[in-house]
């Protein structure tokens, strides 16, 4: 059984299709590339899988470790391991990073019926994970992602995903706007938790990631449907003759 | 001398009477229920801690307050304070003396009662803080569940280059009402901070006034969570009557249910108080659709070598905020609590007395559970 099993999935946003029948599965210890152009349906299919309420969900269905998903609270799904890296990840004033950390890491901890981590290794975990991201420790104590730059917004939705240790991460367009720096670290951070027990899908509009995160598979989305799969060499054949030639060519 | 100032002010309500909603500065808030309610008159008792070295706290009556008492307070213009003036029993005299510094806060608690049949009580305070002291006072209303009105006073004289801190946490019944004016008149070089922390009652109104002299420092900090039917209404007014005055105003307001609340800021900045620096903000939360809130900023300035600054906004909790908290894990109820407790996190902040802090949390706390039960 797959971890992820998605079949036949429509999903409108006020009421105008935008997923129209998208078949995918994903096993523990793979990574999938998701392409695609601007408007595919990409960062749709992230936010229905982590459960936003923007997008209706008309046909197909969504199992997850033999679950149905879709049936879940964005707040359970996450609690049972999956982690979406959001796009624009959201800006929330007056809640530190730190004690934001520890809310989602003890939430998912009484749901496996484990007890809070204690401070002392609450804090050793996640001094080892902003290493990993070359994050400064000073932004623990700054409120989520309030006045962050683009490039810490996004490091931190990694070192988020890397202290939650997920089993399923999604990342949606986490490489937009990095600048090659920053991208590393942000990939770096990503490989870091490759495992043969974790499952991720890397939505991506551009290829360039691809060179760090290198993908078991990858999936060009067009339209709201997946239109041609294959290996990592895909995205480089993507890369040489472009989103329409491959869309049209369909 | 003050029988004289009482029977002024019993004579100044008569002719004034209850505010109604025709006047400007009762706009949005009906005192009707007040004035239509037979009160009999009782003393809510004022409790302090015991003197110390430095300090007095002692019986206006058996005190030398001549020279302060209804002095600052308004009892010829505003109604409740001519009633306050007029009626008072007794009240608490506080007198820190010159260059003393007091490390502990002094607590004042006020507490209100009915049993049965309506009560009204007017407590009256008076703070004199000499030139060089430091202080941080405490004033604690709270009662039962019964119809009282508790009107109180409190004349606050903060002399040159002193540092006060004054600390309102008001947790009336709900049923009370509460009409309340903290009169503040600071000297050269003053440091002053309120804070009015508002959670109780039916029908709650808070004046705060301030005088500025040279050189003053004021900020004046406010927080109201209202919920069910409550009504909270607060109007400040700081007055930079002299040069190089600085004045900071945050008042954030949460409002949930069939609530409403008023926030009424006045500035004045009087023609030779150039150099004034003064920032007003009133932030309100609304998280109910059939909650109201009033917010006015008045500024009149006749200065010209100024900065003054206001603003005011009015919004809900971010959807976008709640789901990203609930994408790591965070439960609805829980994400909720957390951005509204975060919103109010910098007036809390600011609450240097740490029970106070303490208390304050668990007042939030447990009414955003209570209101999500409903």
């Amino acid at each position: 059984m797959s971890l992820l099993e998605i079949k036949n999935l429509h999903a409108n946003v006020a009421g105008r299709e935008i997923l129209k029948g998208i078949n995918l599965s994903v096993d523990a210890g793979e990574v999938h590339a998701i392409m695609g152009p601007n408007g595919s349906g990409k960062s749709t299919l992230a936010q229905v899988l982590s459960g936003r309420d923007l997008y209706q969900v008309t046909a197909g269905e969504v199992l997850y470790d033999g679950k149905i998903l879709l049936d879940m609270a964005p707040e359970d799904r996450a609690r049972d391991g999956i982690f979406m890296a959001f796009q624009y990840p959201v800006e929330i004033p007056g809640v530190s990073n730190l004690y934001f950390l520890k809310a989602a890491l003890n939430a998912a901890r009484k749901h496996r019926g484990e007890p809070d981590l204690d401070a002392m290794d609450f804090f050793a975990l996640v001094r080892e994970k902003m290493a990993l991201m070359e994050m400064d420790e000073s932004l623990l104590n700054r409120a989520v992602n309030t006045g962050f730059s683009g490039g810490e917004k996004k490091r931190n939705e990694i070192f988020q995903m890397a202290v939650l240790e997920p089993r399923l991460a999604i990342l949606d367009e986490t490489d937009s706007g990095l600048d090659i720096d920053a991208l590393k670290v942000v990939a770096n951070g990503v490989n870091a938790l490759r495992s043969p027990e974790r499952a991720m899908i890397v939505v991506t509009h551009y290829q360039r990631l691809l060179n760090y995160i290198v993908p078991d598979y990858v999936h060009v989305l067009a339209e709201g449907r997946i239109v041609k799969s294959g290996g990592k060499e895909l995205a480089l054949e993507l890369e040489e003759s472009g989103y329409a030639e491959m869309v049209e060519a369909v | 001398m003050i029988e004289q100032i009482r029977e002024e002010a019993r004579r100044r309500f008569a002719e004034l009477g209850y505010p109604t909603t025709h006047d400007e500065e009762w706009r949005f808030t009906s005192v009707a229920p007040i004035a239509r309610t037979e009160f009999s008159p009782t003393a809510a008792p004022l409790s302090a801690q015991p003197v110390r070295a430095g300090f007095t706290i002692a019986k206006l009556s058996q005190s030398p307050v001549e020279p302060y008492l209804a002095r600052y307070a308004n009892f010829r213009d505003n109604a409740f304070v001519a009633l306050n003036t007029a009626n008072f029993e007794d009240g608490l005299f506080i007198h820190i003396a010159k260059g003393v510094i007091v490390e502990e806060p002094i607590e004042i608690t006020i507490e209100s009662r009915a049993n049965g049949h309506p009560t009204v009580s007017h407590p009256r305070i008076l703070i004199v803080a000499e030139a060089g002291s430091q202080a941080t006072i405490v004033e604690r209303y709270r009662g039962n569940a019964g119809a009282y009105f508790t009107n109180p006073v409190t004349e606050l004289i903060a002399g040159d280059n002193a540092v006060v801190d004054h600390y309102k946490l008001q947790t009336d019944g709900a049923n009370a009402f509460h009409v309340s004016t903290l009169q503040v008149q600071l000297g050269r070089d003053t440091n002053f901070r309120s804070h009015a922390l508002c959670f109780g009652g039916a029908l709650v109104r808070n004046d705060v006034n301030a005088v500025l002299s040279e050189g003053s420092e004021c900020t004046l900090n406010g927080l109201y969570l209202v919920g069910g039917t409550q009504h909270i209404d607060n109007h400040t007014a700081i007055d930079h009557a002299k040069p190089h005055a600085a004045s900071h105003e945050l008042y954030k307001g949460i409002l949930e249910d069939h609530s409403s609340a008023v926030f009424n800021g006045k500035i004045f900045v009087r023609k030779d108080a150039q150099k004034t620096d003064a920032k007003q903000t009133n932030k309100n939360l609304v998280l109910s659709e059939d909650a109201v809130i009033n917010t006015k900023p008045e500024l009149q300035i006749l200065a010209d070598d100024v900065r003054c600054t206001h603003g005011a906004t009015i919004g809900q909790l971010d959807p976008e905020g709640i789901f990203y908290l609930q994408s790591r894990g965070i439960g609805l109820a829980d994400a909720r609590n957390l951005l509204v407790y975060a919103f109010a996190r910098d007036i809390i902040d600011r609450v240097k007395v740490p029970s106070l802090r303490d208390q304050l949390e668990k007042l939030l706390l447990e009414k955003l559970h209570a209101a999500h039960r409903n």
